[in-house]
């Protein structure tokens, strides 16, 4: 067992935890943070994409323990005083969500996404860096339209700002 | 249509919960005490169990107990059971073998839960199960379904000689060997339907939670149908009687059939609790998923199609092989036949059909509906036969389509089904345009001189939705009624809740009965909420499956909106001193029509629970169910089309385009149709290019995990034409058919058909991997 400290969310946590213990597991048991899901055990759905010091990471794929001093984002941290980050809202204006399972994965996919895109995103770039994110229920569709729409609305914010 | 009613595009009232982190799963589910359970599971397809040692694993860190199957069966828990009872053709019941929740004797596919760990972490629960030390004799095992009937092979129940569970048919044997004797043209296909893993995303998890101080049971899990599920449980497994158990399905990540059945979890979990005296969760990993989650389709068919001379279709003779597993699953027989062989005359008016169809046992996991269920099995097999006709008759596949198009409602088929409603011409011609038939064949050069092939195909999908009604479906074995309830409350200061029998796990009813209710009451659909997915709560209902809960869930909440309307306009009537049948509702009033006397809804509401000025004789209170049973089958019904260019040197599909042209009826919330289009579409293009479940001959799951099972993934899948038409459905009040399964019926031969168009040969079968593609394409020697 070993207490592992971390800044998830903007806040200081610790938890003691099993070494084994993945960051997923210490995410949704230790912190009670359950809107990072698992959905498989190979690292291949992306349910459970969290960013760690600013980069998506799935949480399945390090231990509780390497990401002690780190700073974690989990879907919960993404609005910010209610208001939903406007890739959240471009999966709601173009229903890019059904059964809401691998939503959050999705999300924090996307967000990273363009990040480093910015509004130069096009479709065949947002299918395949989702190559690590699997639906069942939407046929991307919709995530596609989505993830663009908000990249689309993210660089027009940005250059209205700059 | 107000701006939340029926046809406005609603943005989704759950999309915040889920978007936020905020979704309430089975697996988020925590209370205080609770354990968790980690089952020992076969790794044999086929043994006798000698003996269970779990000496070592009690005595580990956390552990709480080892349960196993005799101990099971000493408390009295009941075989699992499949509800729907079938008749072989020679009068005698299906063959149905035991199957134990924790196998006691024999085990029969590998994933067969033969005992449960229960720990106080995942990780000590998954550490002592694999210190139960489980004896084996080792049986032979069968998995392949062609050879399971053989002499000679593994038995797998006693109860099924030669491993046949029923040899049942459908239609005029005679009428249909007469038709082919005089037929002008023939065409004959052997038809393989790939095995399928569903794979809705948020594995199946339960947590089961004994009282002893009430000595009543909880169970959350992921379910569609939480009323059957506690009825089930109750009534066959002898878990408790009803009103000792309590079944929640909260937020369910998907389901696609997977999660309509009981399985041995649930009810073993909820057997531990009692016996360990602690709530026990267990959450499914994903490989388990793939070993334990019931399976879909895995028919082998031969069909033989008779055309007479001006190419009508005369008959139709099928003969079918389905593969239900190593135990008959909760609907598994109904799949095959009723939810099949019925849809076997398509869009066309065929006069005679036949159909037979063996189900078979394998020492694999059971199978049962998979998002379709028997509709995509017999669309697969006319489709791709109609396809084939057309080239051997030399006519365009759309001629031959419409040659043979049913032109006049009602319209009986030969095999049961009453079609109310349709225009495939209408579909057909609105696929054909959006996809721009008449320029493929430029389209087709331009790609030849890439070096491309490039091929186009068509499939012409009905199916029958609105499962189903009652006395029907009891007529023809079903073990419960398909009908559905729907209670609306209308609280004091007017809000609404509907309480529906319907579960949603992703297709929107939270929005969609709101829009309903919104649309009816005028009301703002922020004040109306849906609850669902709990039997404290809702009154018996019968979940979410069958593409059902617009066409009879809605339908029941329709009604009981048409009973609380009466009574609130007897309420405002009496209020502004008028004639009830002079009220109208309308903007979230009550208004005397003609006049400018009106009584705000939240004001009615008000009157109807202070009851200090009632019309004499009326109840208090606003509150009103009903229970909706269908008077027949919807039937959605569409073209789809799919254009594909192959790289004749990898032999990769790439889809270049994929349009679906769908008549539903009338719709709630055309983006939550398109929405479950779209996932339909990408389940169908994964079974017909990347996805199948594969057993070695000793019955050891090849395909475990999504490194060796190939999902779609977002760059296997184009973005979709899409477009509906309407011929409303006659027989429900909000003339809706369904849409929730019509991708996934209509989409795999269109994409067969266009990659056989591609390469020029016919000879393929789903899924049409790279390496099928490209040796098929190789001319012939």
């Amino acid at each position: 067992m070993a207490k592992v400290t971390m800044t998830v969310n903007g806040r200081q946590v610790s938890g003691v935890c099993d070494d084994r213990t993945l960051l997923v597991h210490f995410i949704r048991e230790n912190l009670g943070l359950t809107g990072t899901h698992v959905g498989c055990d190979t690292s291949q759905c992306g349910a459970c994409v969290v960013h760690m010091d600013g980069q998506s990471v799935k949480s399945c794929s390090i231990l509780a323990a390497q990401a002690a001093s780190s700073a974690i984002t989990t879907i919960e941290g993404l609005a910010q005083n209610g208001e939903l980050h406007p890739v959240q809202a471009a999966f709601k204006a173009h229903h890019g969500l059904q059964c809401g399972f691998c939503t959050p994965g999705m999300v924090m996919t996307a967000v990273d996404m363009i990040r480093r895109h910015g509004s130069n995103l096009d479709e065949a770039t947002v299918r395949f860096e989702l190559e690590g994110n699997i639906c069942r229920c939407t046929g991307y569709h919709n995530i596609v339209k989505a993830i663009l729409g908000a990249a689309q609305e993210m660089g027009g914010a940005r250059q209205a700002a700059e | 249509m107000g701006v939340d009613g029926i046809g406005a595009r609603v943005a989704r009232k759950e999309d915040r919960r889920f978007l936020t982190g905020k979704g309430r799963y089975t697996d988020d589910m925590s209370v205080p005490g609770m354990k968790y359970a980690v089952f020992v599971r076969s790794p044999h397809a086929h043994a006798t169990i000698t003996g269970i040692d779990a000496t070592a694993a009690r005595a580990m860190p956390g552990v709480i107990d080892v349960l196993d199957g005799k101990q099971l069966l000493a408390d009295g828990i009941g075989n699992l059971i499949c509800g729907w009872m079938i008749h072989s053709k020679d009068g005698s019941p299906m063959k149905m073998g035991a199957w134990r929740p924790l196998a006691d004797k024999t085990v029969r596919y590998v994933g067969d839960a033969v005992a449960i760990v229960v720990a106080d972490s995942v990780a000590e629960a998954r550490d002592a199960a694999e210190a139960v030390v489980v004896d084996y004799d080792l049986l032979p095992a069968v998995t392949d379904p062609l050879q399971t009937l053989a002499d000679g092979e593994p038995q797998l129940h006693p109860e099924a000689p030669n491993n046949l569970i029923f040899d049942w048919e459908l239609g005029d044997a005679a009428a249909v060997d007469r038709a082919l004797a005089a037929a002008a043209h023939v065409t004959e296909l052997k038809i393989y339907n790939n095995r399928l893993a569903p794979n809705p995303m948020e594995p199946r998890a339960t947590l089961g939670i004994y009282d002893a101080g009430d000595d009543h049971y909880t169970c959350y899990t992921t379910s569609q149908n939480p009323h059957l599920a506690r009825l089930v449980m109750s009534a066959f497994y002898n878990v408790a009687p009803e009103n000792k158990l309590r079944v929640i399905a909260p937020d369910v990540g998907g389901g696609f059939g997977s999660k309509i059945y009981i399985y041995p979890e649930e009810i073993v979990c909820l057997w531990a609790s009692k016996r360990t005296g602690v709530p026990v969760k267990w959450t499914c990993d994903r490989t388990e998923a793939f070993l334990t989650d019931a399976h879909g389709r895995d028919h082998v068919s031969t069909v033989k199609m008779a055309f007479d001379a001006g190419h009508r279709i005369t008959a139709l003779k099928v003969d079918t092989i389905a593969n239900l597993g190593a135990y008959m699953s909760l609907f598994s027989s109904c799949v095959p036949t009723y939810l099949y062989a019925t849809l076997l005359s398509g869009q066309y008016d065929i006069p005679a059909i036949h159909a037979n169809v063996r189900t078979i046992y394998t020492n694999t996991v059971p199978v049962d509906a998979y998002r379709g269920a028997g509709r995509p099995e017999a669309t697969y097999l006319l489709e791709r036969t109609m396809e084939t006709a057309a080239r051997e008759l030399g006519m365009s596949p759309a001629e031959l389509r419409r040659t043979n198009f049913i032109r006049s409602f009602p319209h009986q088929t030969p095999v049961i089904m009453n079609y109310d409603a349709g225009d495939y011409e209408a579909s057909l011609n609105a696929a054909m345009t959006a996809a721009d038939w008449n320029g493929f064949a430029a389209r087709k050069a331009e790609a030849e001189g890439r070096g491309m092939k490039r091929g186009i195909g068509m499939s012409c999908y009905i199916e029958a939705c609105g499962l189903a009604p009652s006395a029907a479906v009891g007529s023809l074995g079903a073990g419960v009624g398909l009908w559905e309830s729907a209670e609306v409350k209308v609280n004091m200061a007017g809000t609404i809740e509907v309480m529906t029998g319907s579960h949603s796990h992703g297709q929107g009813h939270e929005t969609t009965f709101a829009q309903l209710v919104a649309d009816r009451l005028g009301l703002p659909i922020d004040s109306i909420n849906i609850v669902h997915g709990d039997t404290d709560k809702v009154q018996m209902g019968m979940g979410t499956y069958g593409s059902r809960s617009g066409a009879v869930g809605m339908s029941a909440l329709a009604k009981a909106l048409d009973k609380v309307e009466a009574k609130a306009k007897k309420i405002a009537a009496h209020l502004m001193e008028a004639d009830e049948s002079d009220v109208v509702i309308e903007d979230g009033a009550l208004k005397v029509a003609g006049t400018d006397k009106s009584v705000p809804w939240f004001q009615m509401a008000l009157a109807a629970y202070t009851a200090h000025n009632l019309p004499p004789g009326l109840e208090p209170g606003l509150k009103e169910s009903a229970f909706y049973d269908p008077a027949n089958f919807t039937f959605p019904a569409g073209c789809y089309i799919c254009e594909v260019e192959i790289d004749p040197e990898t032999g990769r599909t790439q889809i270049v385009q994929f349009v679906a042209a769908d008549d539903f009826g009338n719709i709630i919330n055309p983006m939550i149709v398109e929405g479950q289009v779209h996932g339909g579409l990408a389940q169908g293009i994964g079974q017909a290019l990347l996805e199948g479940v594969r057993y070695d001959d000793s019955g050891q799951l090849l395909t475990a995990s999504y490194l060796d099972y190939a999902m779609p993934r977002a760059d296997d899948v184009p973005s979709f034409t899409v477009s509906t038409s309407n011929t409303p459905c006659p027989n429900n009040p909000l003339g809706v058919k369904g849409c929730g399964e019509a991708g996934a019926i209509g989409s795999p031969p269109a994409l067969i058909n266009a990659i056989t168009d591609a390469i020029g040969n016919n000879q393929l079968t789903m899924p049409a991997t790279p390496e099928k593609v490209w040796a098929a394409a190789q001319p012939a020697h």
